[in-house]
């Protein structure tokens, strides 16, 4: 479970996060979702503690991470695995040695071991024939799978996802959606996605966060969000076609009922 | 005020670069690679610069000292020494401050902006001590070496250019080379270089850590860290120089 309490946050003057306070689950897809500009990447972010908060506290279990100083985090960091817009995958490291870096600082496990858990991974996330590639050789889907590899690669108890599925095809998006919804529920981990693809929280959304101009807005589960009487929230999730459908297939259902 | 905040920022990165690192084995790979990047790729350009100064200032120097009254081997014995005292060390590391301090800055900076060093402290990383270290420790224990290479190639290059023009008798200048050789002045050119690789690799690490944005400021980072670290080497000369040699 992740907790964060009354969390403030502000750039230059300039209220970024405004008295947030949202519990996430274990064992579940939990989706930030929002506009763009509207937080959510910087609630993210001060929940892995990239971003310190102006005030609020960050519970991980029980455990106060905003209390913690930089060497205790590193210690709850191990538990944190986490998946950028961008993949952020080492450059200068093939994908072997991008997913296998973790387990060649922290463990002390042999060179056959660690390969074993990588080639574990790789599978995991449906990835052949790429160990010896750079980065820059792979497709945009090839990275989320690396960088998804990365991060369960030291069995993560927190899984955090920065918009995992932002310039892939649909195709790839709905492949990258079930492999973080499944590896969610077979390991147990708490998942933090942060998108607004109105596809991932119809597909995936467990529990879902609406963060609108810094505040929380509205939370509830993917069921509920279609009934939400809430103005902000309706003219995103029906600024999407998949959730106009499913309104209107619901609307049929009660008609016909 | 805000060159003090730099200052102090600085001196907070290397704190977090000099702590204990994660693994010292995953790091001494980490510097032999950082050797071949930063140090064996730059022995070409070391190599060309030196040779055609070591020949320009034999040059120079056989016009400037041209009278009956000046021997001859003394071209040999200036071309050593501007070449040990000053060329090798300070004006390589120029060199280098442009070659290796915005490769450093341009990548560490490119890794800040597409979120890789993000990535790495959220593994748990000490990311600058990961990232810094091997190349301030390849770069300190590399430059030397460099430096040795230049002071031997310029002087080659004097030789060649008094046996191509004529100019003087190339055993003159031999003889020149080996005159009042005193070890101090090359380990005076080793100790100088060391500390301005330290410089360098510090300064550029230091831009390029802090860098934010997009390309335009990885780009800015990487021309800041040149100038900064040129400036700060050739205050660092002065004082080197002053404790060293006087």
């Amino acid at each position: 479970m992740i907790k964060c309490e009354h969390i403030f946050k502000s750039f230059d003057g300039r209220t970024v996060l405004d008295d947030i306070s949202v519990e996430f689950e274990t064992g579940k897809t939990n989706l930030i979702i929002g506009r763009s500009g509207s937080g959510k990447t910087v609630l993210l972010k001060t929940l892995v503690g990239l971003h310190t908060p102006d005030s609020g506290d960050i519970y991980y279990d029980d455990t106060c991470f905003s209390s913690l100083d930089f060497t205790e985090r590193k210690t709850v960091r191990r538990d944190i695995g986490m998946i950028f817009q961008g993949g952020a995958l080492l450059d200068s490291s093939t994908v072997i040695e991008n997913v296998k870096l973790p387990l060649d600082l922290f463990t002390d496990q042999s060179e056959a071991e660690k390969r074993e858990r990588v080639d574990f991974c790789l599978k995991r996330v449906r990835l052949d024939g790429a160990d010896n590639l750079y980065p820059s050789e792979l497709s945009g889907g090839m990275i989320k799978r690396v960088a998804i590899a990365r991060a369960i690669v030291m069995n993560p108890k927190y899984l955090f996802c920065d918009e995992p599925n932002s310039g892939l095809d649909p195709q790839t998006s709905v492949v990258i959606d079930n492999l973080i919804h499944d590896i969610t529920r077979e390991y147990d981990i708490t998942t933090i996605i942060n998108t607004h693809d109105m596809n991932s929280v119809m597909e995936i959304g467990e529990k879902i966060v609406y963060i609108h101009e810094g505040h929380k807005w509205w939370e509830g589960t993917k069921d509920d969000i279609l009934q939400a009487d809430n103005r902000e929230l309706n003219d995103f999730v029906f600024a999407s076609a998949m959730a106009k459908r499913a309104r209107g297939a619901e609307m049929r259902e009660d008609r016909t009922r | 005020m805000k060159i003090f905040e730099l200052i102090g920022r600085y001196f907070l990165l290397m704190g977090k670069v000099f702590s204990r690192p994660e693994k010292i084995s995953i790091y001494r790979r980490r510097v032999i690679y950082e050797m071949e990047a930063l140090g064996m790729n730059s022995i070409g350009l070391t190599a060309i610069i030196s040779v055609f100064i070591g020949a320009a200032i034999t040059l120079q120097m056989s016009i400037s000292l041209e009278s009956p009254f000046i021997p001859q081997y003394l071209i040999g014995y200036a071309t050593r020494e501007t070449m040990t005292l000053e060329f090798s060390s300070t004006v390589v590391a120029l060199i280098l401050a442009g070659k290796v301090g915005s490769n450093i800055a341009s990548e560490i900076g490119t890794m800040r902006i597409t979120e890789q060093i993000d990535a790495l402290e959220i593994m748990g990383i000490n990311s600058a001590s990961y990232l810094i270290l091997p190349k301030i420790i390849a770069t300190v224990l590399f430059f030397p070496f460099l430096t040795l290479l230049s002071i031997m190639i310029g002087s080659i290059g004097g030789y060649a250019i008094a046996v191509l023009t004529g100019i003087m008798i190339p055993n003159d200048y031999i003889e020149g080379l080996l005159f009042d050789f005193r070890v101090y002045s090359v380990v005076y050119s080793l100790i100088k270089i060391a500390v301005f690789a330290f410089i360098i690799t510090s300064i550029s690490a230091f831009c390029g850590y802090y860098a934010k944005g997009n390309s335009l400021e990885v780009g800015k980072a990487s021309t800041r860290a040149v100038v900064v670290s040129s400036v700060v080497i050739m205050i660092f000369n002065l004082i080197l120089t002053q404790l060293l040699l006087t």
